[in-house]
């Protein structure tokens, strides 16, 4: 048996480690290029979201490599994402392929699914096999988050245009090939080192600030924030452009929220959903309180502004994004809103990207000579 | 010694406009020319024709914006590349120092800008529709037979507009010929498509955004007086359409080269009016380095390679 799973960001080092771990046959497809959009786009429905199309050529690429089963995670609520599954596995079937479709539910409370699914996947495996698996997991999950939070850190500062990025590509590699949690520890700390070592020591050395550089939060739907093939690399833009990002997503953060303590019963945070509750109440799918509630937290902290991110015709980013308008007036954050399709041309969302930059940063310098300080 | 003078290039996909602009930021000259997919070939062609005025001049700062920015910075010798956003709310705080909203439909691009005291708070543009802009009206006047020059005041001598969907560019196209079968007269047709294109931009573009006057109106499309006055007739409030509407983008371009020189110090990157004799040419490879097999540009001036772009990973930037 050989398992496969689309692409979302830097998932797949973690989704690796888990199963191979668990002595599983892992088949990662191809990093996301302009062939897997055209495969995914030519079997999608039109009206699909990216994420879909992007999937399906993700598993194409995969099957043409040899994998025989996909993983795929399911869903509830109003966001399509749920039946996604459901959907790919009828469309690769129409298209001929030979494979098995796993899709793991959200255990909602009932883990004996979810042990089920992924038992399909790997086999009996006994209890301190899959602690270690998770721990394994857990810890390069952890380093990917923390590599990449350090090169948003260094790229207003680096040296050279793109060093901060190559070094965080050189770290990621590092940690997919660690063989134990040991080897993950110091690979994150080479890593960390490496992005360090990219950066002008100089204080004050980012390229379009002296003084500090403005800082804007990525908010939006869990997809298009964490591929950057399908963002057309927003942060990495934004940060070669001076500025300081961070994402209301990180991946573990995420599998913390919405794994983990499902999984375990805990109570989840309710900090993002209270935030966005003078806005939006309801649940709305997918990731849209969110949305609302983290660029309510970024407007608290001070950020300078803040961009929403969103595949075309998602109804949950819809919502927020109709809500946002009332969130910046009244809290005095810029925001901006991309939505992402099957263009090829980066140029529409690099003129944005600059607008929006020359706004924060007017508009910064403008709160800055009114409050008389600096800093 | 010759009086200092700044040279804005705007280049976007149906037109590119050029301005030669005192340090008063009096407009010396202006082009407005067709790019015809021939966007090299434009700016040459605009910078021939600026020639002459120029000649009187000394060249203080160059900038460039629009779609083509980029290759027209690299081909003048740009002091400042911007995005277009920022250009037009520049020009129009320049020309309408108090403007509060800024509405600019070019070819193929619209866009909303709202600024309070000179500065940018908010803006918006057309994404995945381009019904309203420029190329759609064009395309309709000729089809209806109609000089563009003349579709707007056609459109004002409507008394009773027809109601056309304005959602859709190819629909609208159905729902005009749709009512030309029923026999309605051309100039309510007109003025019903001006109608739902002003509809269909305020819902779309102007979507959620605090427009609020005074509104200046700006790129080719302010050209049509038909539009200007359906845009009033919907907002309820006079609309400015400025003097030199359809070159704002280059006004702003210039205006940005002047802060950039003044800030920086020092001359020009100007390449000079002599350097229009060169062959520039463009000519593209694809990248087989991975599956993004990218389309890399390569610009040359005569034999030399002076840009590169195109490439997602940026191996191919550096020459």
């Amino acid at each position: 048996m050989k398992i496969t799973f689309a692409h979302m960001g830097n998932l797949y080092i973690t989704v690796k480690a888990l199963l191979e771990d668990l002595g599983a046959e892992v088949v990662v497809p191809p990093m996301p290029s302009k062939r897997t959009l055209s495969i995914g786009s030519r079997y999608s429905p039109e009206f699909a979201c990216l994420p879909l199309k992007v999937n399906i050529g993700n598993y194409v690429e995969a099957l043409e490599l040899g994998a025989d089963t996909i993983a795929m995670a399911g869903g509830v609520g109003p966001c399509r994402f749920g039946m996604y599954g459901e959907v790919q596995r009828e469309i690769l079937k129409a298209l001929g392929y030979e494979f098995d479709m796993v899709i793991i539910e959200p255990p909602q409370g009932r883990i004996r699914h979810v042990l089920e699914q992924v038992g399909r996947l790997v086999g009996r495996n006994p209890m301190r096999k899959y602690v270690g698996a998770v721990r394994l997991a857990w810890a390069k999950m952890t380093a990917v988050d923390e590599l990449e939070k350090a090169a948003q850190r260094a790229r207003p500062f680096e040296r050279r245009r793109g060093a901060a990025t190559s070094a965080l590509g050189s770290a990621l590699k590092l940690v997919d090939e660690a063989a134990g949690i040991s080897q993950v520890r110091r690979a994150l700390e080479e890593g960390q080192e490496m992005l360090r070592s990219v950066q002008d020591p100089t204080p004050g050395a980012s390229r379009r600030n002296p003084e500090s550089p403005p800082r804007i939060g990525i908010v939006g739907e869990v997809y298009v924030v964490l591929e950057p093939f399908v963002n057309f690399e927003v942060e990495r833009r934004l940060g070669e452009m001076g500025v300081l990002v961070e994402r209301s997503i990180y991946i573990g953060d995420w599998v913390k929220e919405h794994v983990f303590k499902d999984f375990m019963r805990l109570r989840k945070s309710r900090r993002p959903y209270d935030l966005a509750k003078p806005y939006l109440c309801h649940f709305v799918g997918g990731h849209g309180v969110e949305t609302v509630g983290h660029t309510v937290e970024y407007a608290r902290r001070g950020f300078d502004g803040v961009i929403q991110l969103a595949p075309f015709t998602c109804m949950p980013e819809i919502v927020a994004q109709d809500v946002l308008p009332a969130v910046s007036r009244d809290l005095g954050i810029p925001v901006m809103t991309l939505v992402f399709d099957e263009h090829s041309s980066d140029t529409g969302v690099l003129t944005r990207l600059e607008a929006f930059v020359d706004l924060v940063e007017r508009s910064r310098r403008r709160r800055r000579a009114r409050d008389g300080t600096m800093g | 010694m010759a009086r200092r003078a700044y040279l804005g290039v705007d280049v976007g996909s149906v037109s590119t406009n050029l301005v030669l602009m005192d340090e008063q930021g009096e407009v010396l000259e202006k082009v407005y020319l067709r790019t015809k997919g021939e966007p090299i070939a434009a700016i040459q062609e605009g910078m021939r024709m600026l020639a002459p005025t120029a000649s009187e001049t000394e060249i203080a700062g160059v900038g460039t914006t629009g779609s083509g920015r980029r290759l027209a910075g690299v081909i003048v010798g740009a002091d400042c590349v911007k995005n277009e956003i920022t250009a037009h709310a520049v020009a129009s705080a320049h020309v309408v120092p108090e403007v509060r909203t800024v509405i600019e439909i070019g070819g193929q691009d619209s866009k909303i800008i709202i600024l309070r005291e000179g500065a940018v708070i908010d803006f918006a543009m057309n994404t995945v529709c381009a019904a309203g802009t420029g190329s759609f009206l064009d395309q309709q006047a000729a089809r209806l037979g109609v000089p563009i020059e003349r579709f707007g005041e056609l459109a004002l001598m409507s008394k009773t507009p027809v109601r056309i969907a304005g959602r859709c560019a190819v629909f609208a196209e159905s729902d005009m010929i749709h009512k030309q079968q029923m026999g309605h007269r051309i100039e309510d047709i007109v003025a019903g498509l001006c109608e739902a294109l002003v509809r269909n931009y305020l819902n779309n573009v102007g979507k959620g955004k605090d427009i609020q006057p005074p509104i200046v109106f700006q790129g080719g499309v302010a050209a049509n007086v038909g539009m200007k006055a359906a845009f009033e007739k919907a907002l309820g409030t006079p609309v400015t359409v400025p003097e030199h509407y359809n070159v704002m983008g280059a006004i702003g371009a210039a205006l940005l080269a002047a802060e950039e020189v003044e800030r920086r110090g020092g001359p020009s990157n100007f390449r000079g009016f002599h350097a229009l004799d060169m062959d520039y040419a463009a000519s593209t490879f694809e990248c087989k380095g991975c599956p993004n097999l990218c389309e890399v540009v390569n610009i040359r001036m005569g034999h030399e390679v002076i840009a590169r772009w195109g490439s997602r990973c940026g191996r191919w930037d550096s020459f």
